[in-house]
């Protein structure tokens, strides 16, 4: 690991703000976020519905609707330039080249009309001077690379043609048919069956080694975090309450919301499991990003709240080894641990 | 297994779907939905069925209400068979079955308050009205953890986990002996998740009644069962009490979905597939054991013969023809 760490980040997010105009007011989906991917890195986005991961990765991609939506501030640097300095022809020929983003349901960005071989070709020949013919040869073997059997005919096949895991491995063979060195996949499996889902995150990891890909993974399941990822940022109500190594995270979880996530899980029983203990839950919701409390977000839900969490915002510290929390009392969790 | 007697029983439940076809809808083929499903449900039992996308969990779920009509086989509660009752003849029995959906948005009336929700069966079956059946209801609303003041309220102004709960309170209202879970909490957060899985637990715990819970996820199934049914393509495969079913699983689908559920410890990764390819079409299932086209242990039999869902120990049946029809033992976990 200590080779890939000391590898150069292929992306470096500082301080990313983004906001919604909407009816009920301006609001912050994302506040105040930063993070890195290195070459060939895997880093998992967390957290609930609705606390800003898909915004975080529609951002980095310059792809979040305008209005009502506005990157007001931060930088996003990959591959050493600023993507918020670019222009709107210039960030065209980054989308789809050196970034790629896969969604959760691959038909909302497959062309329901179009061979599936002719929608990898094109994405080639947009950003690579070659013939077609080429261009066809290299979008078979990019059906071959993600493993779909019989690949010259199912490049001659329509998206409907195709069952759910295998229009996924379409998806991803047209995200990587450039090389890119930023994959960004946004629920990628969370609409598929647990076999399906299997087969492509075993598919997406050993890609990513091959091409050494930088890989921002967005889930709401920590089971495939644990599976897939290097390092890890949860993101509670738009910020970032925490980030670690992966096995930081799992072994010495510091934010009490990190905590509360990892406990409320079910985990598949061992023999000794009780049929019907309870859970331990996490009271009451996830806020209304329109009426954030002042202080800490989570602090309404918290069991550790102390007065000062409901008046300031708890900055993020480092705990030792890049282990980042935004929490009055993690330094607590943190030696009590 | 109790002595006592089942509260549900079903036996050789089959439903087909006609596919139509061509410009006169001529029938050129049938949907497999359901195709042999027997199982048993005693008094304050909770039967989990899991399974893949389309493998008939909904279709069994609904069949048993009789929202959906069985092609054929047998349904009986608490020993009277319901299954080809009239829809007057059915009237008392519905009192008694109760179903959760997974979406709180699409079940619920937008133009209804959620007290008048929770109140319409009291209504319906003439057993509440006035005063009376507000008393109920805010009773209703404190069981599943609502204020009775939110009952004024419309559907959107709840969240997703509070719009579950008022679901639950619906199921509640008449007193059912049976609630059928179909997937109550795969749209809701992990944190809110726990919430209503717990409720669903202590609700069971005061009231006695059985659930027949569906999910796809293994570990919500896992959490809240005592025991597990697996389906693939509209059948059974296996069953078994759980604690058992996850420590010896005997079928390869089973083992084989056990071991893609992602676990949630970084120091074990196993992110290898134990099956390869997609869940066959169930308009034309393959022949004999129909998990064989993914099946590593095939063997020929397997493509001729459909295995039988046969006691391998004591509570635990399964339908795999290896090793005299008793499964494989797990040996990789
Ligand atoms: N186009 C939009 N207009 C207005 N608000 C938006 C828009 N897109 C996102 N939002 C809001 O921004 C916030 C963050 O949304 P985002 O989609 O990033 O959440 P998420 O973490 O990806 O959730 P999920 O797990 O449900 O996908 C939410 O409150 C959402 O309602
Ligand atoms: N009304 C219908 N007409 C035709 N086919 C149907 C009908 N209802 C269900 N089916 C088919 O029957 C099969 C079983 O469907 P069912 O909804 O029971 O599956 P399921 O296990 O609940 O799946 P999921 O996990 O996706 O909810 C599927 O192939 C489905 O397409
Ligand atoms: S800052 Fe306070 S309220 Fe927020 S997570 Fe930490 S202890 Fe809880
Ligand atoms: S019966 Fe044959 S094909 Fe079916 S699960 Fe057993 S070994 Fe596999
Ligand atoms: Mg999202
Ligand atoms: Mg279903």
């Amino acid at each position: 690991m200590s080779g890939a760490s000391k590898a150069e980040a292929v992306l470096e997010v500082r301080n990313l703000k983004t906001v919604f105009f909407t009816n009920s007011g301006l609001f912050r989906a994302v506040d105040d976020v930063s993070f890195s991917v290195r070459r060939g890195e895997t880093l998992a986005i967390v957290g609930e519905s609705g606390c800003g991961k898909s915004v975080t990765a529609l951002s980095v991609m310059r792809l979040v609707p305008d209005p009502p939506g506005k990157i007001v501030g931060g930088e996003i640097i990959l591959e050493g330039k600023n993507l918020l300095a670019l222009d709107d022809e210039a960030m065209r020929k980054i989308r789809g080249n050196r970034i790629s983003m896969i969604f959760q349901e691959p038909m909302t960005s497959l062309n329901p009309v179009m061979r599936i071989g002719d929608q990898i070709t094109e994405a080639l020949r947009l950003h690579q001077d070659i013939s077609g013919k080429d261009a066809w040869k290299q979008a078979v073997d990019m059906l071959r690379l993600v493993r779909i059997p019989e690949p010259e005919r199912r490049a001659q096949e329509y998206p409907h043609q195709l069952s759910g895991g295998m229009r996924q491995r379409a998806m991803i063979a047209m995200a990587l048919a450039c090389r890119p060195t930023l994959l960004i996949a946004d629920e990628p499996t969370t609409a598929l069956d647990v076999t399906i889902q299997a087969q492509i995150l075993a598919l997406m990891v050993d890609l990513q080694k091959k091409l050494g890909t930088g890989l921002i993974l967005i889930t709401h399941d920590l089971g495939v975090v644990a599976q897939t990822a290097q390092r890890v940022i949860v993101m509670y109500a738009g910020r970032k309450v925490e980030e670690a190594s992966v096995e930081a995270l799992f072994e010495n979880p510091l934010h009490p919301y990190t905590r509360g996530l990892m406990a409320s899980i079910p985990a598949v029983p061992s023999l000794d499991a009780k049929a019907d203990a309870r859970l331990v839950e996490i009271p009451g919701m996830v806020p209304s990003l329109t009426k954030l409390p002042t202080g800490c977000a989570f602090a309404p839900r918290c069991r550790f709240a102390v007065p000062r969490c409901r008046e300031e915002y708890p900055p993020l510290g480092d705990f030792g080894g890049r282990h980042l929390a935004a929490c009055w009392r993690a330094g607590e969790m943190a030696e009590a641990s | 297994m109790s002595e006592a007697q089942p509260l549900l029983e079903v036996t050789d439940l089959v439903k087909h779907y006609p596919v139509r076809g061509g410009v006169l809808r001529r029938q050129v083929g049938t949907v497999h939905a359901v195709d042999g499903v027997s199982f048993s449900l005693a008094p304050g039992e909770t039967l989990g069925l899991v399974g893949e996308s389309g493998c008939g969990k909904s279709t069994v779920a609904r069949s048993v209400l009789r929202l959906v009509e069985p092609s054929s086989g047998e349904i009986r509660l608490n020993g009277e068979a319901i299954t080809r009752l009239s829809k007057s003849e059915l009237r008392p029995y519905r009192r008694s079955m109760q179903i959760v959906f997974q979406d709180p948005f699409a079940s619920l009336n937008p133009r209804m308050t959620a007290g008048d929700i929770v109140g319409e069966p009291l209504t319906v079956h003439g057993l509440a009205s006035g005063e009376r059946k507000q008393e109920r209801v805010a009773e209703l609303f404190q069981q599943v953890g609502l204020r009775p003041d939110q009952m004024k309220n419309y559907p959107h102004q709840f969240s997703g986990g509070q719009r579950q709960r008022i679901c639950i309170a619906r199921a509640l209202s008449l007193g059912p002996s049976l609630i059928v879970c179909d997937e109550p909490v795969s749209a809701l957060d992990v944190s809110i998740q726990a919430q209503v899985i717990n409720l669903l637990i202590d609700l069971q715990r005061q009231r006695n009644f059985s659930y027949l819970f569906i999910a796809h996820d293994l570990a919500v199934v896992a959490h809240i069962s005592h025991r597990v049914a697996v389906m693939y393509l509209g059948r059974i495969v296996e069953i078994s009490d759980k604690a058992e079913l996850f420590a010896n699983p005997r079928h390869p689908y089973t083992q084989a979905l056990l071991a893609s559920v992602p676990v949630a410890n970084p120091r074990i990764r196993r992110l290898t597939p134990l099956v390869e390819g997609d869940v066959p079409s169930p308009i034309n299932p393959p022949s004999g054991c129909a998990f064989h086209t993914r099946c590593r242990y095939a063997m020929d039999r397997c493509k001729l013969e459909r295995p039988p869902l046969v006691e391998a120990s004591a509570g635990h049946q399964v339908a795999c023809w290896l090793n005299d029809g008793t499964g494989r033992a797990n040996t990789n976990p």
